[in-house]
C-alpha cells in the first residue's frame, strides 16, 4: 500500500494538517473572547439573561443543531469517500454538506428577520426600553450568531471550492489534505455551535 | 507512530463508525434539549456545559480525526483548551468575588 512517495505526501500532510490546526485556535481565541464577555454578563445579569433568552425559538435552534451536526457528518464521510477513490460520492457528500449550510443561514434569516419584525435589534427604541441585562444579552446574540453565520458563509465558499479541486483531480485519493482542511474548518464551526445553542435557547 | 501506520488507522475510519457518532451527537442533543425544559434552576448551565464538552469531544476525536493523529498534536489541543479556560476562571476573579 505505502510505497515512497505516498510516504513522502504524506509527511507533508501532518504538517499541512498543523497548520490548520493551528489556524484553529486562532478561531477559539475569538470566539473565546465573546464566550467571556457572556460569561461575565450573564453572571451579573442571570434573571434578565433567561428572560431575554424566553424570545428565541428552541424549535429553531435544535432543527439549526442537528442540521450541522448532520453537515459535519457528510464532510466527515466525504473524506472517507475520496479516500477509497469514490469521486463522485465525494463530491455529492460535499454537495449536501453545502445545502445543509444553506439551510442553516435560511433559517437564521428568518429567525432575524423575525426578531428584527418585532423591534429587537441593536439600538432599536424597543430594546433600549428593555433592562440592561436583556440589551446585552441579544447584544451578544447577534455579534455571536452573526459571526458564527459569517463562519458557516466562508466555510460553504472553502467546500465549494473543495468540489471543484476533486472535480478537477487537484484533491484525489493519494492527496486529499485540502479537503481535510476544510472539513476541520467545518467541524470548528460545528463545535462553536454545540456552545452557542444552549447558552442561548436554553436557559430560559 | 510510523507512517504506514497512520496511513492504516486513517483508512480505517468506516462509514459505519461517523454514522454511530452522529447518532450519538443527536442523542445528546436530544438530551440536552429535554433537561432545559425541565426546571433545573442553576444546574440547567451546568448539564448543558457539560453535554456540550461531550459533544466536542466526539466532533473533534473522530470527525476531527483528532484521536488517530500525532500526540503532539492532542498536547496542542489541550494547551489551546486550557488557555481558555484559565482565561475565563481568572476573569471571575473579577467579578465573582467582590
Amino acid at each position: 500500500m505505502t510505497t515512497a512517495a505516498t510516504t513522502h505526501t504524506h509527511r507533508d500532510d501532518v504538517g499541512s494538517r498543523m497548520g490548520m490546526w493551528l489556524f484553529l485556535f486562532t478561531e477559539l481565541i475569538l470566539f473565546g473572547g465573546l464566550f467571556i464577555i457572556y460569561a461575565v454578563y450573564r453572571f451579573k445579569f442571570p434573571e434578565q439573561f433567561s428572560l431575554a433568552a424566553r424570545e428565541l425559538d428552541t424549535l429553531i435552534g435544535t432543527v439549526n443543531t442537528i442540521i450541522l451536526l448532520t453537515s459535519s457528518l457528510t464532510v466527515a464521510l466525504s473524506i472517507t469517500a475520496i479516500q477509497q477513490g469514490k469521486k463522485h460520492l465525494s463530491m455529492m457528500l460535499i454537495g449536501m454538506t453545502i445545502i445543509f449550510a444553506l439551510a442553516f443561514l435560511v433559517n437564521k434569516y428568518f429567525e432575524w428577520s423575525h426578531k428584527i419584525s418585532i423591534g429587537i435589534y441593536p439600538q432599536s427604541p424597543e430594546l433600549l426600553n428593555k433592562p440592561p441585562g436583556e440589551i446585552l444579552y441579544f447584544g451578544l446574540y447577534y455579534v455571536m450568531t452573526g459571526l458564527h453565520a459569517l463562519h458557516v458563509i466562508i466555510g460553504m465558499v472553502v467546500l465549494l471550492f473543495s468540489m471543484v479541486f476533486i472535480a478537477s483531480g487537484k484533491i484525489n485519493q493519494q492527496s486529499y489534505v485540502k479537503l481535510e482542511a476544510g472539513g476541520l474548518y467545518w467541524h470548528l464551526v460545528d463545535i462553536i455551535w454545540i456552545f452557542l445553542f444552549p447558552l442561548f435557547y436554553l436557559i430560559s | 507512530m510510523s507512517q504506514h501506520e497512520e496511513q492504516h488507522t486513517q483508512h480505517s475510519i468506516g462509514y459505519g463508525r461517523y454514522i454511530l457518532i452522529w447518532l450519538g451527537l443527536l442523542a445528546f442533543t436530544g438530551i440536552t434539549v429535554t433537561l432545559a425544559g425541565i426546571d433545573l434552576g442553576r444546574w440547567v448551565i451546568i448539564t448543558s456545559l457539560v453535554i456540550a464538552s461531550i459533544k466536542s469531544i466526539l466532533v473533534l476525536n473522530v470527525f476531527m480525526h483528532l484521536k488517530f493523529e500525532d500526540k503532539m498534536f492532542k498536547i496542542f489541543v489541550l494547551v489551546a483548551v486550557a488557555t481558555l479556560v484559565i482565561f475565563i476562571s481568572l476573569t471571575f476573579f473579577d467579578y465573582a468575588f467582590y
